[in-house]
């Protein structure tokens, strides 16, 4: 329990702390004066300053899902090699940060024996971005730590090695609702549900859901009040279910996990940089793929196929939507083998701007 | 034939990458709630489903958003896991941390929670795994008590985040840093107090390189460039050419507007077909350099597909200077809230906000003038709906 002293002194709304206090003395001398920096090797970079200051950083992988253990255990390799001073990036790595150049091969080694590889910079995979799946999700219709695991044991070559045309940004989803952003990556894995939810118990609705909340939470109207027996529920229209599972989130007796359904998407050419073309979404590539844990073979062998085709085909800079669209979408599916299906074809509101209305067609 | 209670799971110890099931079983050789977590984990590997349910909103007192209630469904079988709640916890800017601020944060919830963290959520957040309804009280006292604070769940603002900008990058076109912390600090009320009609979510990313995915993810993306000339070292050009860059191949062609030319010896850049993409600046970073006129383009709408469809940000302001106190910014962000409140309903992102209403008339709402740098190109059909147009008066030379 708290002590007394503990609820005296709750505070509200005093913010995060200030990021000042966490900034290593030369990041902070040298805060918006960095002049260019440089790969060294895999996971090795260095920032120099307009007054030659230099700051080397070390990135290393995480799972992301980390116990305490392992945060003490890398924040004894920061006070041993970077001043106690440490940061985590955007796509989940670590991220050491070294005044001295001489620690660099050192703290690599002690990296190593706690097997932690280092790597994810420049032409490189870099770590999966994922949600939490069935470790910490109720809607989630696939794993997503086990699923990073096994695709990232696959690739991790391309992550110590930078032997890719361009970066390469994977990402991963258990369901729809995309807590992680993967409608714009090179690659990515999304959850579906393919069922509409089932109510099981319509006298177990009524006791635990609030029907208009319930009613609420469709996005897509899809669930009405009705009478069974002359009591009050819900039912689902479903033609309209689009197994979002919000209604699940609301009302535990709707539940939409269905093991025999539930599946993986693969996704393929997002990006976010404005580096030569725009921003762009993913396009599907491959409808359903089975859950098949504890190591989804069917997902990792198709990642490895997309990957080791881009990586043969594609031009020096040129991510994997650039690469597909300059050797057109027709030639994607060729080379990669994946079959093309009446669900590659857009249904939804602005599915006519992607249809061909030229005579423009390779042969 | 071993005897371990999770074979499933015991599978992914094995391989390269860094293992999870590693890590929960560290905290669970210690700790009630992660054991249960990974029992209960490896059922869900064995029904190929999910064991979780939403079911109750938990919270701590004076807060509506910061904590996300989660309670299993087999709790029977893993009471400790049965209430295992997630805790946001506001990050510092960047990312960046002392070892000091970290063990600091374990201590509190080793004390508490399951020992189990994300390093980090997918909106920037610290995140804690595993809180029982009866410990968030406390949880949040120490926390408080060691100045770190909740962030953002539900109907609000989200924690804002960003890339680290000028902390270490040389492409940061403005502090992305410092406005990220500003903007935490101005709107904690909205923060912490869920109001709107769906959840806003602020991102900064210090050039169009964009490596928080603010043009993906963010209701208002606040995206660094710069208005002057892209700096260039000719030597240092020359020497990336001497190390075997094929710059006409690798650089110049790949110019979106082929504003650049390379005649082997010097590198030409006409500036102002420049789209400011950083191509070749991620290139050559030893040899060419943004310009030095720098601010942001502000864009707005960005979300995942859930309801409308997915949305990729786009311009509201093609540029601003970005500095303290930055007021022009929050006078633009207040004046879209006060029209998101007017006219949103209920779990309607602003992006899809817009696409309901029509750019033209969001303009008009928040008062900013439309510009074709808004825009790919000018509408191609002809349902125009004229707000403005004649009455026979005005032959005769009425008045208006």
């Amino acid at each position: 329990m708290a002590t007394k002293e503990e609820i005296k002194a709750r505070k509200t709304d005093i913010g995060p702390p200030h990021y000042e206090r966490f900034l290593h003395p030369i990041i902070k001398e040298n805060y918006g004066k960095w002049k260019y920096h440089e790969i060294l090797k895999p996971g090795v970079m260095v920032h120099v300053s307009e007054d030659e200051a230099k700051i080397w950083t070390v990135r290393a992988a995480s799972p992301r899902l980390i116990s305490t253990d392992f945060i003490r255990m890398i924040c004894e390799l920061a006070d041993k090699y970077c001043d106690g001073y440490l940061r985590f990036t955007s796509r989940n790595n670590i991220e050491f940060l070294l005044a001295d150049e001489a620690n660099i091969d050192p703290l690599i080694a002690d990296l190593g024996a706690a097997d932690i590889p280092v790597g994810g910079i420049g032409k490189s995979i870099s770590n999966i971005v994922h949600t939490q799946g069935w470790v910490h999700c109720h809607s989630a219709a696939t794993d997503a730590s086990g699923l990073v695991k096994a695709v990232m044991d696959e690739l991790i070559d391309h992550f110590t090695k930078m032997d890719m045309p361009a970066k390469l940004r994977i990402a991963l989803a258990c369901c729809i609702n995309m807590c992680g952003a993967v409608h714009c990556s090179d690659i990515a894995i999304l959850g579906l549900h393919r069922t509409p939810p089932k109510i099981e118990s319509h006298d177990r609705l009524r006791n635990i859901c609030e029907i208009p909340s319930t009613v609420a939470s469709c996005p897509n109207a899809a669930i009405r009040p009705a009478f069974i027996d002359g009591k009050k529920t819900v039912e689902v229209d479903e033609d309209r279910c689009m197994y979002c599972g919000n209604c699940f989130t609301v009302c535990p007796a709707m539940p939409i996990a269905d093991p025999l359904n539930d599946g993986v998407s693969i996704w393929v050419g997002g990006k976010v940089s404005n580096a030569r073309s725009a921003p762009k979404f993913t396009k599907l590539a491959i409808p359903y793929l089975p859950n098949n844990p504890p190591r989804w073979p069917e997902v990792t062998d198709a990642i490895k196929n997309i990957v080791g085709i881009y990586i043969k085909g594609a031009r020096n800079y040129e991510r994997l939507g650039e690469w597909a669209e300059r050797i057109g979408w027709p030639k994607f599916f060729d080379l990669t083998g994946i079959k093309f299906t009446k669900y590659h074809i857009d249904d939804f509101k602005y599915a006519g701007t992607t249809y061909r209305r030229t005579t423009q067609i390779r042969g | 034939m071993s005897d371990s209670k999770t074979p499933l799971l015991d599978e992914l110890e094995k391989g390269p990458w860094p293992s999870f099931v590693k890590e929960i079983k560290k905290a669970a050789s210690k700790n009630e709630k992660a054991k249960d977590l990974l029992g209960q984990l490896e059922l869900s590997y064995k029904d190929k489903k999910t064991h979780w349910k939403h079911g109750g909103i938990v919270g701590v007192r004076g807060y509506g958003g910061g904590v996300i209630g989660r309670f299993s469904d087999v709790g029977e079988q893993f009471p400790a896991a049965a209430h295992f709640h997630t805790i946001r916890v506001n990050q510092p800017s960047g990312w960046y941390y002392t070892t000091d601020a970290l063990r600091q944060l374990c201590d509190i919830w080793d004390k508490y929670g399951s020992g189990l963290t994300n390093m980090h959520g997918s909106t920037g957040d610290a995140v804690f795994l595993g809180a029982g309804t009866d410990e968030l009280e406390d949880i949040f006292c120490e926390l408080s008590a060691a100045e770190w604070d909740l962030g953002g769940s539900g109907s609000d603002v989200r924690t804002p985040s960003c890339c680290l900008g000028p902390s270490r990058c040389e492409f940061a076109c403005y502090d992305t840093m410092a406005l990220t912390y500003d903007l935490t600090m101005t709107y904690q009320d909205e923060l912490h107090r869920p109001l709107f009609p769906y959840k806003w979510k602020f991102k900064m990313a210090g050039c169009p390189n964009d490596c928080v995915a603010s043009i993906a993810r963010a209701d208002f993306s606040v995206i660094g460039t710069w208005r002057d000339d892209i700096r260039i070292d000719q030597d240092a050009v020359a020497k990336y050419a001497k190390a075997g860059l094929d710059i006409r191949f690798d650089v110049t062609r790949k110019c979106p507007t082929k504003c650049m030319k390379w005649d082997g010896t010097k590198l030409e850049i006409d500036n102002s077909e420049c789209v400011r993409c950083m191509h070749c600046i991620n290139v050559m970073p030893k040899a060419l350099r943004p310009g030095t006129d720098t601010g942001a383009t502000l864009l707005i709408g960005a979300k995942a597909p859930i309801v409308q469809g997915a949305i990729l940000s786009s311009v509201l302001v093609p540029f601003m200077k970005i500095e303290p106190p930055y007021e022009k910014l929050k006078e633009l962000v207040e004046k879209i809230w006060e029209f998101w409140d007017d006219h949103g309903v209920a779990r309607e992102r602003v992006g899809e906000l817009i696409q309901r209403v029509g750019l033209g008339n969001f303009l008009e709402g928040i008062g900013v003038p439309p510009s074709p740098q808004m825009i790919t190109q000018p509408r191609d059909n002809p349902y125009i709906f004229y707000e403005e147009y004649y009455e026979e008066e005005d032959e005769k030379g009425g008045e208006e």
